[in-house]
């Protein structure tokens, strides 16, 4: 079932299309991604909910050309991933945070490792310079310029990363869990850097986890499961689906199961409450 | 436990040396290498080290610290002077039991010891004053007009440089698998060589298969962010001589043209 | 019998400028057969801390006694030691390394130089422990399992040593909520039929919540506070300032008294939460 964003009739220009695409990996009969259809315009936060296995982080690598569909075509600003003359600007496009901080930093110090995207792009050196300081200082990790990534904390090292996507001049940031791997505080500060990047820097965020107080933060929320788009929409709709968000072996937010939970116990409540201020001031009005 | 162990231990401060190209002090130091050969006499020394320790003043490193490189070596040094002392016939001074000590075994002992020290002295200083990046690229950037003949300079700076970045955190991870490992009961201290090997499987097991999906990690993260190899590359860091690297490199020459002259004038 | 911890302090790099306390006086006692937890964000000591409950840390200052047994002792086996407090690290498939399941699960064992009968028996005992049936998994490469079932073999190798003690350091870590709740209703389960102490370390307030009666908060080194559930999250603002989060239902119930709305704020779970608005709620319709 795919429900409409209800925003969806204003036009915007698409910065991610992809057309029904399949993908399986080498000689496996089973399909990690089934006919999927995805649109995602420029400026969005979008996020791609699933358990393990569930194929999202499979799409994730078709955006950025790491792997090719199967059937169907990824578009990129228009470029297809399939097109092998356009692989470097679409990488540029839409740059990639990894799960783990560990295995992505490359530099033996932090700005080597945000300047390692523009020296592969083959930036003049005195621009990636200036590059790479604003990009660590809109992660607000300027200060830690010259340290080396392993004295870092978790959620330190993740920053470093979206710095040096960043650095790329991507426009659209395509984080695979980037948080899976980090303490609440790391999580956190993560979250408020994919924010900041979305509301104030205008990037495009596709944000893949499986932390449904993530995904509440995008604009619109898709859920996954057997390769398959399942659930479309915005948080508050997608997450009214308890029972179904729970079949698909996720969670949903506790405020949204305790609201549903009293909804069937006849107390009159808004079909779709995700944030904990709503539940009380809704509360508090029937008091 | 391995977290102490500091590679090519750099001392991060700013000073005359530190400002030098790295290919600069690269040269220079295979410079003073050569000389410490050419060096034949104890004289001569004195322009060794008269020379290393302009260097260690103008750096400003601790000098305690240019004597901790030695630490390491010392049993290799104390072993070089035994058998020198031991091995070398000559008038003998002094007799202990079987074994002489002559005039020209103590001589010999004092002056490959000295050498040794200077050369370990001499080389610390270039990894204390320059930091691991700066050396990979100076060795890049040196290697590459051999480019030309098929030498992969640009792959192997890189190479150098995954290792230094991940050579702290395989160490983390090997001293994690030990205690988890010790946690099941593994004892990797006793026993004899045959025992100990073994037992050394369940942390190298680990190890590498871990070291392997890194690596797969990385690769795909470099990709992602555009690597393709040393073609069109540019570098932030951009390598020049300045004044200084001329004023160190005359300085070398004159050094280098005292030591000859000693060997073969004096 | 109980694993004892008198006044531990324990500091990094001593004697020089960057000295710090790991662990400062720390004093507790875990008693056989409890369900505790050790609440604290990364850095806060609690790795520190249960490495020295199986002896792999030797207490510097202060002592810790398991059966009564010194760790101070010279005499005390540390082999013998470990046997009895079972410590399963964060990641514990990172420390696979056999060709089957049955030979890394054997490996503990063999190092108590058991009989192959009772390895064998053991085996097939913290295999089914953990909820796998064992004919079917016992020949299986541990490298081709799926994360969770990963996780769950590795914890086997510790329980196949027949711990009287379980020391699971964040076990839920890296896992999609279908793994998390897999992982923790195994433990539960094992605690239950095994009567095996269990010591869960998270900094996941909602796993901890669910499970264990008793919770130690550990700060800075220091042990900040120590209750049953129900007392550690009646003082939620001091969780929060400390860098702990606390589960939603918390909030909203705090929320709600705070707007006037009669709750009792010592509840943590949905189903509680249910009970107590309805309560009130049709308390007030009926005056």
């Amino acid at each position: 079932m795919v429900i409409m964003d209800k925003n969806s009739n204003i036009k915007k220009e698409n910065i991610i299309e992809i057309k029904d695409v399949s993908f399986k990996y080498g000689e496996e009969e089973e399909l990690a991604v089934k006919n999927v259809n995805l649109n995602v315009q420029s400026g969005e936060f979008i996020s791609i909910l699933g358990h393990n296995g569930s194929g999202k982080s499979t799409l994730a690598k078709l955006i950025n050309s790491i792997l090719l569909p199967f059937e169907g075509n990824v578009l990129v600003k228009g470029m297809n991933t399939k097109d092998k003359e356009k692989l470097w600007e679409i990488r540029s496009t839409a740059g990639m945070v990894f799960q783990n901080p560990d295995n992505q930093l490359v530099g033996t110090v932090v700005e080597e490792d945000v300047a390692f995207g523009p020296e592969n792009q083959g930036v003049d050196p005195k621009l990636i310079r200036k590059i790479v300081d604003e990009s660590l200082k809109k992660v607000d990790m300027f200060e830690y310029r010259k340290r080396p990534p392993h004295l870092l904390s978790g959620g330190q090292k993740q920053r470093i990363a979206i710095a040096g996507v960043l650095a790329l001049n991507s426009d659209c940031i395509i984080l695979d869990e980037p948080t899976a791997m980090l303490d609440p505080e790391g999580r956190k500060e993560v979250m408020d850097t994919i924010k900041m990047l979305n509301k104030e820097q205008n990037k495009t965020i596709v944000l893949i986890t499986h932390f449904m107080d993530e995904a509440v933060e995008a604009d619109r929320v898709i859920i996954m499961d057997e390769g398959e788009l399942k659930l479309e929409g915005s948080p508050r709709d997608v997450f009214s689906k308890v029972e179904q968000i729970k079949k698909y072996g996720l969670d949903v937010p506790q405020v949204t199961e305790l609201a549903k939970e009293l909804k069937m116990e006849g107390i009159k409540l808004s079909d779709n409450i995700i944030h904990v201020e709503e539940l009380v001031s809704e509360l508090c009005q029937l008091k | 436990m391995f977290k102490n162990i500091t590679i090519g231990q750099h001392y991060p401060i700013e000073s005359f040396i530190h400002d030098l190209d790295p290919r600069v002090k690269i040269v220079i130091t295979f410079l003073f290498i050569i000389s410490l050969f050419v060096v034949n006499h104890f004289a001569a020394y004195l322009f060794v080290i008269l020379f290393l320790s302009t260097v260690v003043i103008l750096s400003k490193v601790p000098f305690l610290m240019v004597l901790k490189g030695l630490k390491p070596i010392l049993i290799i040094i104390i072993i070089t002077f035994l058998i020198n002392v031991f091995m070398t016939s000559g008038e003998v001074i002094f007799s202990l039991g079987p074994l002489d000590i002559t005039k020209e075994g103590l001589r010999q002992a004092g002056f490959m010891g000295l050498r040794l020290i200077l050369l370990i002295m001499g080389t610390s200083m270039l990894t204390l004053t320059t930091s691991p990046i700066l050396l990979t690229d100076g060795i890049e950037s040196l290697l590459n007009p051999y480019k030309k003949i098929g030498l992969p300079a640009h792959e192997l700076a890189m190479m150098m440089t995954i290792a230094l970045r991940f050579i702290p955190t395989l160490m983390e991870e090997t001293e994690k698998i030990m205690k988890a490992q010790k946690a099941r009961g593994a004892d990797f201290e006793s026993g004899n060589i045959f025992k100990r090997a073994k037992s050394l499987v369940p942390l190298l097991v680990p190890l590498f298969v871990s070291a392997f999906r890194r690596a797969d990690d990385l690769a795909m993260a470099m990709e992602a962010r555009c690597y393709r190899g040393g073609e069109n590359r540019t570098r932030m860091r951009q390598l020049g001589i300045t004044k200084k690297d001329i004023y160190a490199g005359i300085f070398t020459l004159i050094y280098l043209g005292i030591v000859i002259y000693s060997r073969f004038y004096w | 019998m109980s694993i004892k911890i008198e006044n531990l302090t324990f500091k990094y790099s001593e004697g020089t400028q960057f000295e710090t306390k790991a662990l400062d006086n720390i004093n507790m006692e875990i008693k056989k057969g409890e369900f505790i937890g050790i609440i604290g964000h990364t850095g806060s000591g609690k790795s520190t801390l249960i490495q020295h409950f199986n002896g792999l840390m030797k207490p510097e200052e202060g002592d810790v006694i398991v059966e009564g047994k010194s760790l101070k002792n010279k005499k005390t086996k540390l082999k013998l030691i470990r046997q009895t407090v079972g410590l399963v690290f964060q990641y514990p498939e990172y420390q696979l390394f056999e060709e089957t399941v049955y030979q890394d699960v054997a490996y503990g064992p063999k190092n108590l130089e058991l009989d192959e009968k009772e390895i064998k028996k053991r085996v097939k005992y913290a295999l089914e422990l953990v909820g796998f049936d064992y004919e079917e998994i016992k020949d299986r490469s541990p490298f081709d399992l799926s994360g969770g079932q990963k996780r769950r073999a590795a914890i086997a190798g510790v329980l196949a040593m027949k711990p009287e003690y379980l020391v699971l350091d964040e076990p839920t870590a890296g896992l999609d909520p279908a793994g998390r709740n897999e992982i923790l209703g195994q433990i539960e389960k094992l605690h239950k039929k095994s009567k095996i102490t269990v010591i869960l370390v998270s900094h996941s307030m909602e796993d901890i919540a669910r499970l264990v009666k008793y919770i130690y908060v550990l700060n800075k080194g220091k042990l900040h506070m120590e209750g049953t559930p129900k007392e550690i999250y009646s003082q939620s603002e001091e969780l929060k300032r400390i860098g702990l989060g606390v589960p939603q239902i918390v909030d909203i119930m705090k929320e709600l008294k705070e707007k006037g709305f009669e709750v009792n704020t010592n509840i943590f779970n949905i189903q509680d939460a249910k009970n107590e608005i309805l309560k009130v709620i049709r308390s007030n319709e009926n005056v």
